[in-house]
């Protein structure tokens, strides 16, 4: 039930956008997202919009193990 | 760090904890991507990964599976399902046994594909099979809410969606419970955010990660899992913050609120979980297939020898179970841990303790 | 008349009408002319004798149609088996009411195939039935070649130590046809192909190949463990040798299924010794059919009748035979 991908909103027609992967495209509602617009990439499950996808450059690991304040950092890189 | 370096990393931490560690990963699509990635293989021998109660399909029971194969026996009705709902066992037979025999059965991707099934069969009921947890939930109350807008008369839900949170509590609630830490259904946070998971940490002090489907982010999750194990830090903590929020998805979150009631739900080998479930609501009950066709099919759930929740808790191995391999079996499953391909019991019935040596 | 109606199965003129001005056409020659009960033919030596049935929804596809797969599919196992295609034979069962232009697009793609394999129709039957009795049009191909000397293709020739070969990309043809299936909208194409023109390459160049096989329903994840088992081995294959199109893997993730269990109809898979692999993948890639050929694996000793994969994080898990219908998951 968690079987999701993330794809990239081409156009929007209404509720109905077209999103598009690696050269395949589908139809999504965006009854769950409403405020999509063209050119986000979008997190897409059953034929939805789940949430937007934000891209982080940081290391997550890193920041991570920064906000488990008050334990001792084990690795250094 | 890339995958090398956790794998290290995992390697030396769990050296330094010295004793088992047993993570539980608590969703279905989690179980495929380790087997797939063949996880555990490069795991040191003292962490162990255990697949949880996490595939909404497997739990489901056989109450609901014989309900939909007698709506889908009717002659006036169309079933629009999930295909991952083909192969559960009701009872007696199966969805995929039916459509052999007839039945019209029409696997859907989108929820949303049913409204053309009854645009297409006025004369007939379109019934949704409405299973899934928090992720997939808003996806048919958005079904249900469209049909109700739009005066879609012949469209019905069998809701048996269920949540999460409340069946991790179940399981942590066991003092004997051998689960040390969760990975965390990344998608199912999606929509939830984080907060309905914090109590793991806040009232149980089990670490647990909200966490990815790539290889890379499940050995992120089991690395951090191991670090909050051994600093003795515990909290909940979220690495898979591309798409996951504090507070999730408000408007999914309302949609479901405004179709549904939370209600006790009955979880395939492990009996009834309250407030586990959902149930289309007073203002949605028109599209309530049970409420608008009622057929015969007995509501209690049957007493079972099944002991799926302590194999779930770690306290005993599948061997130890009285049903394994006598009467629970992946052809007549029992309970989800042999109902999911990769659960538990499947796994070590297929694959023995050391599956295979290349 | 532009649709099939039963009198054109009866037997009778409506019948001698429908072979004389549709089917001839496309797959007239000499023997077919006869119009004899049977066909009389000179086959000397050994043969290969298989046939298949063809049945595929939706009947016209990107990159070809049952007519295409009614060819190639009967012609590609006579290749496997070690023989040279020569004659088939096709009995075409097709429901009442048919439209008559789209059978001659089958035609054409039988016609088409047929050329390209080197085959011709010796003989053949035409039903009709009842609408509602049969889905549009039922294909059965049967075929003969003559075995190649020297060749001589059997699980029994596969031993560890040996390397596996795939003729390029998988997945194609299952990936296409079900993205037409749930309205998804790609630029892939289906691969079906008859694999003459390849096969006959690798045979000059030896005689060693342990055995060939056409990776169809099923997928590659089939043909591997049904190997393995035959021959009692292990194989173990490397997912980063897996010559996959990024539309298949796209599509595979979107709807939750493995390429390795999508049917191809237009690749093989040669298992062969460690030291003719190189050899022989050189000239695969002289081909067109095989220009993208990879070596994605070996057999060894240990894990008898298992197959294996190497992930991206170096561990090796299984690959289990395929089970049942391919659907959507969501979980």
């Amino acid at each position: 039930m968690c079987l999701a991908f993330p794809a990239e909103v081409l156009k929007i027609d209404g509720a109905i956008a077209k999103v598009e992967r690696n050269g395949v495209e589908r139809d999504v509602s965006l009854m769950l997202l409403p405020d999509t617009k063209v050119g986000d990439f979008v997190l897409v499950h059953a034929g939805f919009a789940m949430e937007k996808v934000t891209k982080s450059d940081a290391d997550i690991t890193e920041a991570l193990l920064a906000e488990m304040c008050g334990g001792e950092r084990t690795v250094n890189l | 760090m890339n995958n090398q370096e956790l794998l290290r990393e995992i390697d030396r931490l769990a050296k330094e904890i010295n004793e088992p560690v047993r993570i539980m990963e608590v969703c279905g699509t989690h179980t495929v991507s380790i087997f797939r990635l063949g996880i555990r293989q490069l795991l040191p021998k003292n962490v162990e990964l255990v697949s949880g109660p996490g595939c909404p399909v497997c739990v489901t029971d056989d109450v609901y599976m014989d309900k939909a194969i007698a709506y889908a026996n009717r002659d006036d009705t169309i079933i629009a399902t999930f295909g991952d709902m083909l192969k559960v066992p009701g009872s007696k037979s199966s969805l995929s046994e039916a459509k052999a025999m007839g039945a019209d059965i029409r696997v859907v991707y989108s929820p949303l594909d049913t409204i053309a099934i009854a645009k297409e069969n006025p004369d007939k009921k379109a019934i949704f099979l409405a299973v899934g947890f928090e992720t997939t939930a808003p996806t048919a109350a958005a079904l249900a809410k469209s049909a109700k807008d739009n005066g879609i008369k012949n469209l019905f839900l069998l809701s048996t969606e269920k949540l999460v949170p409340p069946v991790l509590r179940l399981l942590l609630e066991d003092d004997a419970v051998k689960v040390d830490g969760f990975l965390l259904p990344g998608h199912v946070c999606v929509i939830t955010g984080v907060e309905p998971f914090k109590f793991v940490a806040e009232d149980y002090q089990k670490p647990a990660v909200v966490s990815g489907f790539e290889a890379n982010e499940i050995l992120r999750g089991i690395f951090l899992i191991l670090e909050m194990k051994r600093t003795g830090n515990i909290r909940v903590l979220n690495a898979y913050k591309n798409v996951v929020t504090e507070k999730g998805n408000e408007t999914a979150k309302n949609l479901v609120g405004e179709v549904y009631d939370t209600v006790d739900a009955s979880w395939r080998g492990m009996g009834i979980v309250k407030k586990s479930g959902l149930r289309l609501n007073e203002n949605f009950a028109e599209l309530d297939i049970e409420r608008a066709l009622k057929i015969d099919i007995k509501p209690a759930p049957k007493k079972t020898a099944c002991r799926c929740p302590d194999v779930l808790k770690g306290i005993i191995t599948p061997k130890d179970c009285p049903l394994f391999n006598k009467v629970c079996s992946p052809e007549k499953p029992e309970g989800p841990c042999m109902v999911s391909v990769e659960g538990v019991c499947a796994a070590y019935y297929k694959y023995g303790r050391n599956s295979f040596d290349f | 008349m532009n649709v099939i109606t039963l009198a054109d199965g009866a037997g009778g003129s409506a019948s001698a009408a429908l072979m004389k001005d549709i089917i001839f056409p496309y797959l007239g020659n000499d023997i077919l002319a006869e119009l004899h009960d049977g066909a009389k033919l000179n086959v000397n030596g050994k043969i290969a004798f298989t046939t298949d049935s063809y049945v595929v929804d939706p009947r016209f596809f990107p990159g070809g149609s049952i007519g295409t797969l009614a060819v190639s599919g009967t012609v590609n196992d006579l290749l496997m088996t070690g023989s040279a295609p020569k004659y088939l034979s096709a009995g075409v069962i097709l429901e009442e009411g048919f439209p008559i232009d789209e059978l001659k697009l089958i035609l054409d793609d039988i016609q088409k195939a047929a050329k390209e394999a080197g085959v011709i129709f010796a003989t053949g039957d035409t039903k009709v039935v009842p609408k509602g009795k049969v889905d549009g049009i039922f294909i059965n191909t049967a075929g003969i070649g003559n075995i190649i000397y020297g060749i001589d293709i059997s699980p029994k020739n596969v031993k560890p130590k040996q390397k596996i070969i795939i003729s390029g990309y998988i997945g194609d043809h299952g990936a296409t046809v079900l993205a037409k299936r749930h309205d998804i909208k790609t630029a892939l194409k289906s691969d079906a192909a008859p694999l003459t023109s390849l096969a006959k390459k690798m045979f000059n160049a030896t005689q060693h190949i342990a055995v060939l096989r056409d990776p169809t329903r099923g997928g590659v994840a089939a043909v591997l463990n049904e190997i393995a088992k035959a021959a009692d081995v292990g194989i173990v294959i490397d997912e980063a040798k897996l010559p996959i199109r990024k539309e298949v893997k796209a599509l595979s993730d979107m709807l939750g299924f493995d390429p390795l269990n999508l049917a191809n109809e237009g690749k093989l898979i040669a298992f062969i010794d460690e030291s003719e692999a190189k050899r022989l993948l050189d000239v695969m890639r002289s081909d067109e059919l095989g220009k993208n050929a990879e070596i994605i694996g070996e057999t060894v000793q240990k894990s008898k009748g298992k197959v294996g994969l190497k992930t991206e994080l170096g561990a090796i898990r299984l690959v289990e035979m395929p089970q049942g219908e391919i659907v959507p998951r969501i979980c």
